[in-house]
Parts: structure tokens; C-alpha cells; sequence
């Protein structure tokens, strides 16, 4: 007996053009997909409070995965450093609006957008080298942001800033972060299709090969960490609306490493994969509060275990499973 | 004067820190984000041994010394070595690897372990007393410190040229493939430099930690100063890890003599930022440097 497996046509003919011949087919592929975003939608009612609130931060570190996964799956830039992203964002959201009272509906675009275009132009530098100096300056400044608030006494200093304007009630909350999630996580899979990712994936391959083409590479890598990087500030602006209160936790290394341990258990380069990493990792995460430093090491013992002994990850995993049949036959 | 003396004090810190990740980096293209973790875990073990299980001074260095390189063994083998090539995938378990140390030293309650949390825990500098050098004053352990980094290097500089394993190192660090096709085992000698680079983070941190406490916080900042001084130096050049260690160095004392001890991390973004801009490879950073470009 051996055991055979097939890919089912359906894969086949959706790999590039699509080309679907029934209902049935459609609703093969519409399902998965479905069940992703029917299931957030709804989850949120079946919650308490707390479990919305648990769902929120989940889905902070999920947009914190997906830009990760972008970058190092389709870009081939290691960003060790996602709490720049939400620090940045979180510190821009929150002093607009304690300085002069701007309501959250101006902070949190304002400071997406700001926050982005902060941290890609400190990233730049680095931009025009291969290899782990990305990752190096990456891991560095939001350490950097720490010492430096804490040595100037700036931006309220240790303390931070509290009393800052919350949204107005849990739905609101939910409802305006849930969405967005599943908008960049559909839009950054269209977009790794398009020819904006096709340059993306190659300068990952073969950047000589991208450059003799006469593509600035310089200027695509810009914009991917730019658009990592706006994914990753609205997470942070919404993140100090969320609590009310900004502080130099915001710089703090659960946001860097819990998103790149939901990419490994996700499958690194399949982006939804990462999404529903960070939305399991969250939850055990919270459950572990109380234990204070043992959730870190939980995620790194995760992390090491995903990336050593399943480097694929469960969604691509999963995904086999889903696109082939399996039956035993007789040898 | 002060500042001279300071300055090159604070440069032999520099120099030893960086030394063992500029080794590692070199020769297996590892960057090893656990250098930092190495060196707060030698300086908690060498603690309890003193300490807790009333161990000899000299022997307690050597404990956990031998302890720091067979942990740089363990992680190559059992992690890194499923990962060679994969640069994202290195770079994160390393990561990840470091964090598990750092965080687990500060771990409460789990079978009794209290965590090396607080102002603790100190280590006793190897001489007590000062001396005058050029009419400043200069405690013995800061002596000591700039005549190890001497030591150090020049045993290193010995190591890699004139012995058979030390060559094998430079060769790796050259051209893999040639070196391989002379008969050199690149999984073994990769090994081996995490190994020395593990204890050299180790021997670091028995140095320098006599001048203040240990504590976990202290494993990202060590491996930050580490990064900086081979990012400013070049990644992979000896010569340039010594001479960004006296860039940055002299460049902290300078601006905490004359803004304050404040501006240390902001002169330190910025001389990074600096060189990044305008020679992106670092000082030396020559010899990959159109690896390495863009």
C-alpha cells in the first residue's frame, strides 16, 4: 500500500488565470477565504469584554505579522524591529492629541501616515545594502527611541503620557480595526501578484539580475518598507487610542518578537498564514500574563521549533492538505 | 588627559565586546544576535559560583567560560546548523535564541527560581585600589581592562595566522568553496568560531562587569554596542572593529564631557546613521564591500 497524492484540477486552473467552470469550484475557492472573514466579522459578538479586548491586541500583532511576513517573505528584508513601527505610530497619535486636542478620527491617519514616513526615512540608510544590515539598525532603534526618551526626558519620559481620548465604545474599537486588517491583508496579496510584487520577489532572488533591468531597487525597497511600515503605525496610533495612555512600552520587544514568531508558525511568504499565527499566539499569550518573562521564551522555544522542525509553517501545510486529494492504492 | 585615559578605556570596552561577534560574523556569516545573552549569562553564572557555591575566583572564570563556549557549540549544533544559508532564517532564531536567555534569566517562580532581577548582583574587581596615571586618577580594574584588550587582540591576531585552526578560520572567512575544496569542514570550523566567539563574549563580560552590576537589561545593550562597533568597523574586518571602537568610544566620552552622559545614545545613532550614508560598507569594510552593496 502506498499512499498517493493528487492536486486537485481546481488548483490548477486558479494558479494563473483563472479560469473556474462552476459554482462548485467557486465556492472551493471562496471558502477558506470565507471562513477567515465571516469568522472575525461575527467572533467579536460571541466575546466579553475582555476577550474583545484580547481580540484587539490580537489584531495588532496580526498587522504587525503581516508586515513582517511581507517584507522578509516577498522582499527579503528581515525587520527585527516592529515596535518601531507601532512606537512611532503610538508616539505621533498620542502627542497630537494631548498637545492640541485632536480628535482620534485626524491622529490616526495622521500619524499612520507621519509615523511611515518617519521610520522608512531612519531606515533608508541601510537600504542600499544587502544582507542582515536591515535587520541590525531594525533591531536597534526601537532600543535607541528608549534610551533616548529616557535620557532627554522627553515625550513624558518614563511615565509616558495618559489621559489621552479613547474610542468611544468596544464596537467602535473592533469594528474599525477588523476591517482594516482584513483590507491589508487582501490588499498586500494582491499586491505580491501584481507587477509591483513581481519586481519585489525578484530583487529577493536576484537583485543584479532586477537591477540590470534598469529598476531602481533602492526606490522598491523604499516603498515596501514604506507600506510595512504604514500597516504597522496605524496598528501603533490605534494602539495608544485603544489604552488612552502612551509610554515607552510601546518600544517594547513583545511587539518585535510575537509577530515574527506568528510569521514562523504561520509559514513565512503566505501572509494570511501570519494573521492567524498572531491571532492563536495572542490569546496563550494573555493566558500566560501572569507569569510575567515565560511568554517570551514561549514564543522564542515556538519560533525555533517552527523554523527547525517546520519551516513551511501550518497554513502551507494546511493548505496542501486542502488542494490535494489523498487516497492508499495498491502497489 | 581625563579624557584620553577615559576614552581609551571606554574603547578597550568596545574592542572586547565586539570582538567575538566580529569573529563568528567573519567566518560563518552568522550574525549572532546571542552575544549580548552570552555575556549577561557569564556574568550571572560566574556570580552564583562565587557566591553561592563558594568557588575559587580564578576557577569560577574558568567555569563559566568553558560553560559560555560549549553554549555557542549547542547553538550551532542543534539550531544554526539546520539554518546555514538562510539568512532570514538565521538572523531570527539567533534572535530568538537570545531572547530565551535574556528573558529566562529574569524568569520567576518556576521551581523555585527567584530571577536575577535588581541591583544585585555584583562581581569583585580582580585588584582593588587606584593608581595615578598622568595625574588621573584610574581604578586598577580599568588598568586591567585596556591591558586585556591588548592581550586579547594581539592572542587573536597570533591565533589566525600563525596556527593551523586559526588559518582554517581566515580560509573559511575568504572563500568557502576554495577552502572547502582544501579539505577544510565548513560546519565544523563555523562551530568553532561560535564556540571561541561565545567565550570571548563570556571573557568580555569577566573583564568588564567588575565595574558595575550584572543585570539582564545589560545583554541588549552589549549586543547593540556590538553591532554598532561592526557596522561602523565593517562587518567581518578586524581592523575596522578596533578602529570604530576607538571612533565610538572617544566619540561617547567626548559628548559626555561635553553635553552630558544623556547625549551617549543620540551620538550614537547618529554616528551610525552617518556612516551608513556615506560609507555604507563601514570604515574598513572593503573586502565585501560589492557583496554587500546594492
Amino acid at each position: 500500500m502506498r499512499k498517493k497524492r493528487l492536486d486537485r484540477g481546481v488548483r490548477a486552473r486558479t494558479e494563473g488565470i483563472y479560469a473556474l467552470t462552476s459554482w462548485s469550484e467557486m465556492g472551493y475557492l471562496i471558502f477558506p477565504r470565507g471562513v477567515l472573514i465571516v469568522g472575525l466579522l461575527v467572533l467579536p459578538i460571541f466575546l466579553d469584554l475582555y476577550g474583545q479586548r484580547v481580540l484587539c491586541a490580537a489584531c495588532i500583532y496580526a498587522l504587525l505579522a503581516l508586515g513582517f511576513d511581507f517584507l522578509a517573505g516577498y522582499v527579503g528584508v528581515v525587520c527585527l524591529g516592529g515596535s518601531l513601527f507601532i512606537g512611532s505610530g503610538g508616539y505621533i497619535a498620542g502627542l497630537l492629541n494631548s498637545h492640541f486636542g485632536w480628535p482620534a478620527l485626524v491622529t490616526i491617519p495622521l500619524a499612520t501616515v507621519g509615523g511611515a514616513l518617519f521610520s522608512t526615512l531612519i531606515l533608508i540608510p541601510c537600504l542600499r545594502l544587502r544582507g542582515i544590515y536591515f535587520a541590525i539598525i531594525s533591531f536597534m532603534f526601537p532600543l535607541f527611541a528608549v534610551y533616548i526618551i529616557i535620557a532627554l526626558n522627553i515625550f513624558g519620559g518614563t511615565e509616558g503620557i495618559s489621559a489621552l481620548d479613547t474610542l468611544p465604545n468596544s464596537w467602535v474599537e473592533l469594528y474599525l480595526i477588523i476591517p482594516i486588517l482584513l483590507i491589508a491583508l487582501f490588499a498586500l496579496r494582491r499586491l505580491v501578484n501584481e507587477d509591483m510584487g513581481l519586481i519585489l520577489r525578484g530583487i529577493k532572488d536576484n537583485d543584479q539580475a532586477v537591477k540590470a533591468s534598469g529598476i531602481d531597487i533602492t526606490l522598491y525597497r523604499t516603498k515596501a518598507v514604506f507600506t510595512a511600515a504604514l500597516i504597522g503605525c496605524f496598528g501603533g496610533a490605534y494602539l495608544s487610542h485603544l489604552y488612552g495612555w502612551l509610554g515607552i512600552s510601546l518600544f517594547a520587544m513583545d511587539f518585535s518578537i510575537l509577530p515574527i514568531a506568528a510569521t514562523a508558525m504561520g509559514g513565512m511568504g503566505t501572509l494570511a498564514g501570519p494573521v492567524l499565527g498572531a491571532l492563536i499566539l495572542t490569546p496563550l499569550s494573555e493566558a500566560l500574563r501572569g507569569f510575567g518573562q515565560l511568554r517570551v521564551v514561549l514564543y522564542c522555544l515556538i519560533l525555533i521549533g517552527f523554523l527547525v522542525y517546520k519551516p513551511e509553517g501550518f497554513l502551507s501545510y494546511l493548505q496542501r492538505k486542502y488542494e490535494q486529494s489523498e487516497h492508499w492504492e495498491e502497489v | 588627559m581625563e579624557i584620553i585615559i577615559y576614552g581609551t578605556v571606554n574603547s578597550a570596552i568596545f574592542a572586547l565586546i565586539a570582538v567575538g561577534f566580529t569573529l563568528v560574523y567573519g567566518v560563518s556569516r552568522v550574525p549572532n544576535f546571542a552575544h549580548g545573552s552570552v555575556y549577561v549569562l557569564v556574568g550571572f553564572l560566574t556570580w552564583t559560583l562565587l557566591n553561592d557555591l563558594k568557588v575559587n575566583y580564578a576557577a569560577a572564570v574558568i567555569i563559566a567560560l568553558t560553560i559560555a563556549g560549549l553554549l555557542g557549540l549547542v547553538i550551532y549544533r542543534f539550531v544554526l546548523i539546520r539554518l546555514r544559508g538562510m539568512a532570514t532564517s538565521e538572523i531570527i532564531a539567533s534572535f530568538a535564541v537570545s531572547l530565551i536567555i535574556l528573558e529566562g534569566l529574569r524568569m520567576q517562580g518556576i521551581g523555585g527560581f527567584k530571577g536575577f532581577i535588581g541591583p544585585f548582583y555584583m562581581l569583585r574587581p580582580f585588584v582593588e585600589g587606584k593608581s595615578t596615571v598622568f595625574g588621573v586618577i584610574v581604578d586598577y580594574q580599568r588598568l586591567i581592562i585596556i591591558a586585556m584588550g591588548l592581550i586579547v587582540l594581539s592572542l587573536l591576531w597570533g591565533f589566525t595566522h600563525y596556527t593551523r585552526i586559526g588559518l582554517s578560520l581566515r580560509a573559511i572567512a575568504q572563500d568557502e568553496r576554495a577552502a572547502m575544496m582544501l579539505g577544510i569542514n565548513s560546519d565544523r570550523t563555523a562551530m568553532l568560531s561560535l564556540t571561541i566567539g561565545s567565550a570571548l563574549a563570556g571573557l568580555a563580560a569577566v573583564i568588564i562587569l567588575p565595574l558595575g552590576n550584572v543585570t539582564a537589561e545589560a545583554g541588549y545593550r552589549v549586543l547593540i554596542y556590538a553591532l554598532a562597533v561592526c557596522i561602523i568597523g565593517g562587518l567581518g574586518s578586524w581592523a575596522g572593529a578596533v578602529l570604530a571602537s576607538f571612533v565610538i568610544g572617544f566619540a561617547m566620552k567626548l559628548s559626555t564631557f561635553f553635553f552630558g552622559a544623556m547625549w551617549e545614545s543620540v551620538v550614537l545613532v547618529g554616528t551610525i546613521i552617518l556612516i551608513l550614508l556615506f560609507r555604507p560598507s563601514g570604515l574598513l569594510g572593503k573586502q565585501k564591500e560589492l557583496e554587500e552593496r546594492v
